[in-house]
This record gives structure tokens, C-alpha cells and sequence, in this order.
């Protein structure tokens, strides 16, 4: 088993209260078979880009700046990290999740021990 | 035993023997580096001592040989305990996928959705058809460090990935299955439309993509769109001698000495067509194999049974209304007399015709081509007038 990062990538989202239920519960529903199936390990949502701080300690004295690191109009929405039996069980969770939650969903293997 | 003799046993067994060891050792940079140890070695032993009576066997016991020795070396070196761990661990055959042919996971492996079309179409030249990386990019026109690059980068994936080695499932197998044949007949038009260089023709390629067509066509003999594709390249490939003429200009096809094509592919062709029809299950590729019987049936350009070809493009067009181009729909093609028709065509298709159609205008069909082609952009503009993939030339 190859663990996974699935990464939610957000533009600008415009959703109607009623069409962010329908996603919540699509992805509700998701998470569900995930853990169901065994390919659950983590996961979550984060809070917009405008909440991220930037933190630089590679200097003598550590930076902080407010905003995310790069100012894209896509950002991380948020993530699964799945456990999968191979690249192709792995894609076909992200296309399920990416169906979920309404938005493309990037998959990238974690490095093997 | 010959340099020819070397030569064919290497055509015939490298892709085989590389597809063998990766699945023994699960890693595609062993499964290559052994398989060319092992003939080299092959090369070294078998002009004194003979051919071995299996020389597959000889090659596969020899590679896996040389790929045990290479891990143990590894190990050693960088203490790659996982890598180790196939020395002792037999893999058993997995039982998911419908064939057993080692051949068969490496081209899906090779061909999967996850890597880049240029990519796919240069690890199955070199993996399968075992084409060097500089043969590739000579015929790619890109600089080998590039094609070098490009390979590396698509083996890596696989590796980091974890692409499987495997035949898909069979509910799976149909839109895996698009892409490989896609896979093929890209390397075949690449070679028949050369899009840049001298040579309008790059001939290696028509004949890799020929012999890749007829190993799948051998393992997968039940697939009606792998025989379409076969069918399709035959027939194409059968005029190859006479599209050309003595200045390397096109000759278009109501224009060519028609005794200059191939007998025996133009009837290997034909039979597969005739397969296809008893099958009735049509796709793309065997219509247009099916366009291009039509064509190669016709003694001379006169004769063609245009009313056929256009119930065949028409019936092309509405299975596949986007990729083979609007511009391609026969009831707006000038030389198209014949009343379009709405009925089931396929299976009112009468090829061989019975009667013949209306006379042709000068041109041959109009098409273009569905398959995106690799490497385009960095390309040279092209120096002769294109012909697009699916009109026959």
C-alpha cells in the first residue's frame, strides 16, 4: 500500500448556501467510504488563504508575514492523504472526491520510507 | 549466426524479455539494464555455442541472472533492503486481468493516463519495440539528451507514482485500451505523415507501429478495435511504395500506381476487415480500416465505390462527431454524390462492393487528424504540404 496526498484545489468559489450543503454532504458521504474501505488516513479543510502567515526561519532572525507564501488565484482548499494499493486505485478515490467536492483534486504518492 | 540473425532475435525477443523481467523484479531500470546485459551476452555466446533450443528462456534465466546480480551489488551499496527482498520473493502471476502475457502489463504500464502522451509514445518505442533512446529522438526530431530525459522522467514516475504493472480490469480495459491503440497509431502516423526532416516517410516507424499492432492484435484477438487498427495500418502501409514520387512530393491517391502497392498486406488487410464485419461491433479504427478496403479494393481510381466510402465516413462521423473533424462530414465533401444516408451503415455495408459507385472527383477524401501528436510545438514548420492522418494517401 502506497499512501497518497489528494489535494482539493480551489479557485474562487461563489456557492449558494444550498449548493454548499449538497457538497458537504457529497463529501460527508465520501469520507465515510473512505474510512469504510480502509483508504481513510487523514484528512481536512482549511480556512482561506487570507488566514495563512508565512513564517521564513532560514534567516538569523525569523520573518512573518501575513498572507500565503505564493499568491496564486488557486490555492489548497484542503486534503485527503488515502492509503491505496496502487496509482490507479488512487486515482479512481480522487476522481470520487474530486466529484464530492466539486473541484479538481491533485494526487501525489508520499515518498516511500 | 548472423549479424541479421542477432539483429531478429533482438527485435523479436527485447520487448518480451524486458516486459518478463519487470514484472520479476518490479522495477523497469532492471528489467532494460538486464535485459541488454543478457544480449549482449546472447550476442557474446551464441555465434561459438549455438542458438539455445528456447532462446527465450536462455535470455529471461540469463537477465534475471544479471538483474540478481545488479540488486545484490545495489544492496550492498546502498543497503536497499526492498530491492533485496526479490531475490527471495517469488511473486506469484497475479490472477486480475483477463491476459497472462507479460507484454500486455507493460504496454498499459507504458501507456497509462497518468503520463504524458510524448512520454507514453517514447517508453513504448524503447520498452516494446526496444528502439534506442537515440533512434527515438532521431525520430522525434528532438535532441537525444531531451528524449533521454523524457524517458527517465516517465520511468521515474511509474516508480514514484506506484503506475501499476497490470492489465486493467476488464471494466476498466475499454478507455485503458483507447489509449494504447491511440499510442500506435500516433507512432505510425508520425512515420507515414513525417512531419519534418528529408525523408517524407520515416519508415522504422510505420514498421514498429506495425509489429506493435500485430502483438496486440495476438493478444488481445478479441478486441474488434485492435484488429480495426491492424486492419487500418496494413492497408495504409500497403501504399507506402507509391505516395511518394521521384522528388519526394505527395502523390495523391486517384494518382498512384496502384501496382506498386503490396499485395499480401493489402489481402492481410482485407481479411481482418472482413473479420471486423462478421463482428459487427464497429469503432473507429475499422472504419476506417473499412474506408481504406474500399480504396485498396478498386483496381483503379475509377472503380472506387465512393457511395460506400461516404456511408462509411458518415458513420464515423456520428460515432465519433468531434476528433475526426467536422470538415470531414462526406455529405459537404463536393466529390460526394451519393445521398446521405441515415440508416444503420455498418451493417448495410457491402464492402467488397457488389456495384460500383459514382465516378470521384480528382481529390481524395478530406479529413484530419484526431490524435494529437507529440513534440509539435518544437518542431520545424513543415517544409511539403500535410495530408491529414485519416485521408488516404
Amino acid at each position: 500500500m502506497t499512501q497518497y496526498m489528494l489535494s482539493v484545489i480551489h479557485g474562487e468559489l461563489n456557492y449558494s448556501d444550498e449548493e454548499m450543503q449538497r457538497i458537504v454532504a457529497a463529501v460527508d458521504e465520501f469520507n465515510a467510504t473512505l474510512r469504510s474501505q480502509g483508504n481513510w488516513v487523514f484528512a481536512g479543510g482549511l480556512e482561506p488563504p487570507t488566514s495563512a502567515t508565512t513564517v521564513d526561519g532560514t534567516r538569523a532572525e525569523v520573518v512573518i508575514t501575513d498572507g500565503p507564501f505564493a499568491e496564486t488565484k488557486e490555492h489548497l482548499g484542503g486534503f485527503w492523504v488515502i492509503e491505496a494499493e496502487d496509482l490507479d486505485a488512487a486515482l479512481k478515490i480522487a476522481a470520487a472526491g474530486s466529484k464530492a467536492c466539486a473541484v479538481p483534486v491533485e494526487v501525489r504518492p508520499f515518498q516511500s520510507a | 549466426m548472423t549479424v541479421a540473425d542477432l539483429a531478429t532475435v533482438y527485435r523479436d525477443e527485447y520487448g518480451r524479455l524486458v516486459a518478463s523481467l519487470a514484472r520479476r523484479f518490479g522495477d523497469l531500470d532492471i528489467a532494460e539494464e538486464s535485459a541488454s546485459e543478457a544480449l549482449l551476452a546472447a550476442v557474446q555466446r551464441w555465434p561459438t555455442d549455438g542458438v539455445p533450443p528456447n532462446p527465450g528462456g536462455w535470455l529471461f534465466t540469463t537477465g534475471a541472472r544479471k538483474a540478481i546480480d545488479r540488486i545484490r551489488r545495489e544492496s550492498q551499496r546502498e543497503s536497499k533492503h526492498r530491492a533485496a527482498m526479490t531475490l527471495v520473493d517469488d511473486t506469484p502471476p497475479e490472477p486480475n486481468g483477463p491476459v497472462e502475457d507479460d507484454r500486455l502489463r507493460l504496454i498499459f504500464t507504458c501507456c497509462h493516463p497518468a503520463l504524458a502522451l510524448p512520454s507514453r509514445v517514447a517508453l513504448t518505442l524503447r520498452l516494446l519495440g526496444g528502439l534506442t533512446v537515440a533512434d527515438i529522438a532521431r525520430a522525434f526530431l528532438v535532441p537525444e539528451t531531451t528524449m533521454a530525459q523524457r524517458i527517465t522522467r516517465a520511468k521515474a514516475k511509474i516508480k514514484q507514482a506506484h503506475i501499476p504493472y497490470r492489465v486493467p480490469a476488464p471494466e476498466d480495459l475499454p478507455p485503458r485500451l483507447e489509449a494504447v491503440l491511440a499510442v500506435v497509431y500516433l507512432v505510425f502516423n508520425e512515420g507515414y505523415l513525417a512531419g519534418a526532416g528529408d525523408d517524407p516517410v520515416r519508415a522504422e516507424l510505420c514498421d514498429e507501429a506495425v509489429r506493435l499492432g500485430r502483438t496486440l492484435r495476438s493478444l488481445l484477438p478479441d478486441e474488434p478495435e485492435v484488429a480495426g487498427l491492424l486492419a487500418l495500418l496494413l492497408l495504409s502501409d500497403a501504399r507506402r511504395r507509391s505516395r511518394f514520387d521521384e522528388n519526394g512530393e505527395l502523390v495523391p491517391l486517384p494518382e498512384q500506381d496502384r501496382g506498386g502497392w503490396d499485395r499480401t498486406l493489402v489481402a492481410e488487410g482485407h481479411a481482418i476487415v472482413r473479420e471486423c464485419l462478421a463482428r459487427n461491433r464497429p469503432g473507429p479504427y475499422q472504419l476506417m480500416a473499412a474506408v481504406n478496403a474500399v480504396h485498396t479494393d478498386a483496381p483503379a481510381a475509377a472503380d472506387t465505390d465512393w457511395g460506400q466510402i461516404v456511408r462509411l465516413y458518415d458513420r464515423l462521423y456520428r460515432l465519433t462527431p468531434t476528433p475526426w473533424s467536422p470538415s470531414t462530414e462526406p455529405s459537404r465533401s463536393p466529390r460526394s454524390t451519393a445521398p446521405r444516408s441515415r440508416c444503420p451503415l455498418w451493417r448495410v455495408c457491402r464492402w467488397p462492393a457488389t456495384t460500383r459507385g459514382t465516378r470521384p472527383a480528382r481529390s481524395c477524401c478530406a479529413g484530419s487528424a484526431g490524435v494529437p501528436r507529440p513534440g509539435r510545438s518544437t518542431r520545424p514548420p513543415s517544409r511539403r504540404p500535410r495530408t491529414p492522418a485519416n485521408a488516404p494517401t
